[in-house]
């Protein structure tokens, strides 16, 4: 039978996914999709992976949501945007979702299913100390190239501010120093 | 005598536990739980305000309040009379849900935060693996409420502060959470108790405490000054200034709700400062063996209110930080820096006398006084020589000595 936490937490999931959809204003959107986004973290909980599920917390809610809020007032001003995003491309929506659909479906069929008994969830306990020990010794590569890779676009974000600012700057030509602005500090 | 009185709380629980019917157990235990860590912490509440205006007056050379009750004792009783009565304002084009939910949005999540950390021995609502990674992760709902609360209001005020806030959080947040992994690596462990645990044995007369490292001094200043800035406290207080922006996300706030904001403010410092303790000060464990006999919660709260004590008087003594500065400071010093103890608590780990083992066990074992001192010095060089480069770097060219007024003298 279903468990009544995860019709709770399924309810939540599909009711933000859905109101992200279909609310008029944007903001309201973003925040919906932040609902389904803690929905999904409170499921990796309910199946007993805390570390994921507080990791998803922490990146989704703390970070992915404030980042797409700030995206749409820096975009569309304070007013949030007008129409829902219900109007042009139906169809390639349609065949996009679709297409999803099946490769999730797909994957969900073809996996391994626990047989129907064995409802007793693992152990967590070592569940962290195993996630930071795979970490550090048999994927210590792909987390090596994923902080490269991240150190690389936060100095490519950091060359693309400082490209639009710096001719601004009065403390970068050679010899106006911040002497000439008794207000600023010139950092 | 010390052990009962130490675990007095904990076998009062258990008894009350114990009366009452096998299948309601679990959810006693969790409700009284609850219900004494919401009890505390709004005690806790209730005195700090009262202690802040009172020290604050102090530093101000006034008298604070002193009307209701002795010494103005009962002033919080009054605040809270008075935000309960007063008219809920709600501006007309403001949006009416999220404009309710924000102060919801923030009380939960501190509270939820505090369920983590351990005010005694066997005193902790939840003991979790990844109790600090839970920490963070229901922290970071704050920064949500605060968007909600600048945003809904309809006021230039309000979104000008909450942008102020929501960049200033995340910004903090890193180095926050950078300055907590040190500990985090040299415990081994993402669970408060067993951080706290570690802590708590003794070498000789002092405390093992993380703080008494030098990569844990430094961990803990970064911190603080961390925690403060995501507490949106002075010198931090640019989101919520006066002077500039009424009163940043919550200038439409009035009455219960903007009494929430409060109680959300101070509970989230203190989950802040119960974390600082737990991860640097020892948690509830005394500062000496001799003094082992005194209850752990009663360490745990003196230290909590020595924290906010030092709180209030840094707001009462610093100015207020200007937004290039807060986040020049933020990226070009606290960050680097908070980089820098996590190398070197990797170089106290290594140069422990038992690299191999998990440093709870590799502890106990006597140390040579030379590899003792070569280890102190190569981890606080570590840390003190980026200091002293960043400070020089980041001061260069500027007048930082004390200003001269051309007209004033």
């Amino acid at each position: 039978m279903m468990h009544p936490a995860f019709l709770i937490i399924a309810l939540l999931i599909v009711a933000g996914a859905t109101a992200a959809m279909r609310l008029r204003n944007l903001i309201h959107c973003a925040l919906a999709l932040t609902c389904a986004l803690g929905g999904v973290g409170l499921l990796y909980l309910l199946l007993g992976a805390q570390f994921v599920g507080f990791a998803q917390f922490l990146v989704y809610i703390g970070a992915v949501s404030i980042l797409i809020v700030f995206a749409i007032l820096l975009t569309h001003g304070m007013d949030g945007g007008g129409d829902t995003l219900f109007s042009r491309g139906r169809a390639l929506g349609w065949g996009l979702s679709l297409v999803v659909f099946a490769v999730l479906g797909g994957a969900v069929m073809s996996s391994r299913m626990l047989p129907e008994g064995s409802t007793e969830p693992l152990a967590s306990t070592p569940a962290v100390r195993q996630i930071g020990d795979l970490l550090m010794t048999r994927y210590i590569l792909p987390l090596e190239i994923m902080g490269l890779l991240l150190t690389a676009a936060l100095i490519g974000a950091v060359l693309l501010a400082m490209k639009s600012g710096a001719s601004a700057m009065p403390h970068t030509q050679p010899g106006g120093k911040a002497a000439t602005q008794p207000g600023r500090d010139g950092q | 005598m010390a052990e009962t009185l130490d675990q007095l709380f904990v076998l009062a629980k258990h008894a009350l536990v114990d009366s009452t019917p096998a299948a309601w157990r679990p959810w006693v235990s969790s409700i009284l739980s609850i219900a004494a860590m919401i009890m505390a912490f709004a005690t806790l509440f209730a005195l700090t305000t009262i202690l802040e205006r009172k020290g604050l007056g102090r530093i101000q050379n006034r008298l604070g309040p002193n009307r209701v009750g002795p010494f103005g004792l009962l002033q919080p009783l009054a605040d809270g009379v008075k935000s309960l009565t007063k008219e809920d304002l709600v501006p007309r084009s403001a949006d009416r849900v999220l404009h309710f939910l924000a102060p919801l949005v923030l009380v939960i999540p501190v509270f939820l935060a505090l369920a983590v950390v351990p005010v005694g021995r066997n005193m902790v609502a939840v003991d979790l693996d990844a109790g600090i990674l839970f920490f963070f992760a229901v922290g970071a709902a704050t920064e949500l409420s605060v968007f909600m609360a600048g945003w809904s209001s309809r006021n230039k005020y309000s979104v000008l502060g909450a942008m102020r806030a929501v960049s200033q959080m995340i910004s903090y947040e890193i180095p926050l959470i950078l300055s907590a992994l040190p500990v985090v690596m040299i415990t081994g462990s993402l669970s408060t108790v067993q951080i706290v645990e570690r802590q708590a044995v003794f070498t000789g007369l002092l405390p093992s405490w993380n703080v008494l490292t030098p990569w844990g001094l430094a961990a803990f200043l970064l911190f603080l000054i961390a925690g403060t800035a995501e507490a949106n406290r002075c010198p931090f207080d640019l989101p919520e200034g006066e002077s500039e922006i009424i009163a940043g996300y919550y200038t439409e706030y009035s009455g219960f709700k903007f009494a929430l904001f409060f109680l959300g403010e101070y509970i989230g410092l203190f989950a802040m400062s119960g974390l600082a303790i737990t991860l640097f000060l020892g948690g509830w464990s005394a500062p000496l063996a001799a003094l082992a006999f005194i209850p752990g919660y009663v360490w745990f709260f003196g230290k909590l209110l020595a924290l906010i004590f030092l709180f209030i008087w840094v707001r009462g003594t610093l100015p207020r930080l200007r937004m290039d500065q807060l986040m020049n400071f933020a990226w070009k010093f606290m960050l680097p820096m908070s980089l820098m103890t996590i190398l070197s608590a990797g170089a106290w780990h290594l140069m422990s006398p038992t690299p191999g083992v998990p440093l709870s066990s590799a502890e106990a074992v006597t140390h040579s006084a030379g590899g003792t001192i070569a280890r102190w010095l190569v981890c606080g060089f570590l840390v003190a020589a980026p200091y002293i480069l960043l400070g020089r770097y980041l001061t260069e060219g500027r007048n930082v000595g004390p200003r001269t007024y051309r007209y004033a003298d």
